[in-house]
């Protein structure tokens, strides 16, 4: 039986990580990432998991003890937030490079300066590149859910490959919310036990790993890579169907809420994509044809099916948490090259909104709206980059 | 969306408010019902004004962002209100619980509620002090926002208070704070 409970994102992604009883945990701590790592290492010190738990002195050793652990043979988990994950960069290519399935929930926060720790996605944007999977979550129970299918997916054989679980700092991590646990048993099967590839620790087969390689095989190397992702996908959608059936929770590549028949869509990736589907109902009841699409597979990026689904809109805006100075953000970058290949051509607009924390309200998903329909009925758009919520 | 019902806290930092959003949250769990408890994060100093929200309803809460119109706005500290507009963005029906040993008609001048506005007090922190000793007005608080939203019943408040307090304090302490929601329950009064 599967208990409904009120907790924080933070709280239900400790308790999805005490059910998965990875066999090393090495983490340090930073806001607002800290309290889910304090509840699993009270689960740590309370014996009720199994994991060896490694204090590090910063998060590049933090995910270097991982890399280490996970090269080892060991199923191997850590959480970080904004700077911390900034620190790891480095090492995020080394355990992707060497195929390590490793775990890791990001609480998305800002990166300094100025220093803030509140919640926007210049962290995990910024982590795009580095060959890890990318599930985001719009509320706590996406988070936990995310969670216990994350290592499914990194761990096929096909993918072996590190996966993050995005989720809001504190408009998530911090909020109480009422989330659905499945059972210990029932997550544990389903998770199944770890097969390591290769591990360092078969002593009776000595190998190397990550070891120097010049430039006459470095670009196989990476092209291998790419191959893994591309196989993604369809581990995502097949991890999803098993999913659903402990669950009863249906999960795919990307979330659309009300958009086959919309004429115009607001793109925008977790927690905001909550608020922003209330205020569709409002319009919807008004006559206007609005929709959403929220990306849960950010990388590797669904461009056919993304593109698919938004080539039928008149008008679509991409709101990005995140910016890329002197330029639009990751996103709405995403969102275009995804159209442009179903030769479809929409009017595609970029909103920069939330950085820092700064709370994303009905109000600006309103304006966006208007903003849509002020487009479609003049064809003309006043700016292709903008922000939304900012004093200019 | 008429069918959420939304809760503005008002406090100070280290006075209890947060927690009271969360345990008034758990306790509407009850009846399949979905909850929201968050606190709006600054910078954490005690004593500083502070606010947290609830959010209950029986479909599920999509909506991410603080509470702007909320049906019942619960005041735990009553020198907030010399200091902030307690009212601001509260509907017309919208009901107000204040926690003051002043005067009722002091409050009532303070709060100026419109025609429809209800404005309800108890004397939360004089409890809590009789009941366990500190002044910590949030059990009381909790027991009068049961009482005046309906929401959830006495007996699930206490099983919930109690459930809070966990195996960290003694029973001297747990009990008090029961003996106090439940004081804070039958002593609300409309104003």
């Amino acid at each position: 039986m599967s208990k409904v409970v009120a907790v924080t994102g933070n709280e239900a992604v400790a308790n999805a990580l005490r059910q998965i009883n990875p066999d090393v945990c090495a983490a340090y701590p930073i806001t607002p990432q800290t309290d889910l790592m304090q509840r699993f290492a009270s689960f740590v010190s309370d014996g009720l998991v199994d994991t060896e738990m490694i204090l590090v002195e910063s998060e590049h050793s933090a995910m270097s003890a991982c890399v280490g652990a996970a090269a080892g043979g060991g199923r191997a988990v850590t959480a970080t937030s904004g700077p911390g994950l900034a620190l790891m960069w480095e090492i995020l290519f080394v355990a992707s490079g060497m195929r390590l399935p490793i775990l890791m929930p990001v609480v998305n926060r800002s990166l300094s300066a100025p220093l803030n720790i509140h919640g926007d996605h210049s962290d995990a944007m910024g982590a795009r590149d580095s060959g890890w999977i990318q599930l985001w979550s719009e509320n706590a129970q996406e988070a936990y859910d995310n969670t216990v299918q994350a290592l499914l997916i990194a761990e096929h054989m096909d993918i072996r490959l590190p996966i993050m679980v995005c989720m809001d700092g504190f408009i998530i991590s911090h909020s109480i919310e009422r989330v659905e646990y499945l059972d210990d048993d029932v997550v544990k099967n389903f998770v199944g036990s770890y097969k390591p590839l290769n591990p360092l620790l078969d002593i009776k087969h000595p190998k190397s790993i990550g070891p120097l390689i010049l430039p006459d095989l470095y670009l196989e190397y990476k092209r291998m890579q790419h191959e893994a992702m591309s196989k993604v996908k369809d581990v995502v959608l097949q991890t999803a169907e098993s999913f659903q059936k402990i669950s009863g929770r249906k999960y795919g590549l990307f979330e659309t809420y009300r958009l086959d028949d919309a004429e115009i869509a607001i793109v925008i990736l977790n927690s905001a994509a909550g608020t922003t589907k209330d205020v569709i109902d409002i319009y919807r009841n008004k006559g206007i044809k609005v929709g959403l699409l929220k990306p849960r597979l950010f990388r590797p990026f669904p461009y056919e099916e993304v593109g698919e689904a938004l080539k039928h809109l008149k008008a679509i805006c991409v709101l990005d948490r995140a910016d890329s100075f002197g330029a639009f953000g990751p996103l709405y970058t995403e969102i275009v090259s995804s159209i442009y290949l179903t030769k479809s051509q929409p009017i595609v607009i970029n909103k920069i909104y939330g950085l820092g924390g700064r709370d994303y309200m009905p109000e600006h998903a309103k304006i966006v709206i208007e903003e849509l329909i002020d487009i479609i009925n003049t064809g003309k758009v006043r700016l292709y980059k903008d922000y939304l919520g900012v004093r200019e | 969306m008429s069918e959420i019902l939304e809760i503005r806290w008002h406090g100070r930092g280290g006075q209890g408010t947060v927690t009271a959003a969360k345990v008034f949250a758990d306790a509407c769990l009850s009846g399949g019902r979905h909850v929201q408890a968050f606190p709006e994060y600054g910078p954490e100093r005690a004593g500083a004004p502070l606010r947290a929200y609830n959010r209950i309803s029986s479909h599920e809460l999509r909506m991410h962002c603080p509470v702007l119109n909320p049906k019942i706005v619960v005041v735990a500290d009553p020198t907030l209100l010399d200091s902030i507009n307690v009212t601001e963005g509260a509907p017309d029906d919208a009901i107000f619980i204040i926690n003051s040993s002043k005067d009722p008609s002091i409050i009532k001048a303070k709060i100026n509620p419109t025609k429809n506005q209800k404005v309800f007090m108890i004397d939360a922190t004089k409890i809590a002090i009789e009941c366990f000793g500190r002044p910590m007005p949030n059990s009381p608080l909790v027991g009068a926002l049961a009482k005046v939203s309906g929401a959830v019943t006495l007996e699930t408040i206490l099983e919930d208070v109690k459930k809070s307090f966990g195996k960290k304090f003694a029973k001297k302490i747990i009990d008090g704070n029961l003996e106090a929601t439940k004081r804070g329950y039958e002593e609300v009064k409309e104003i």
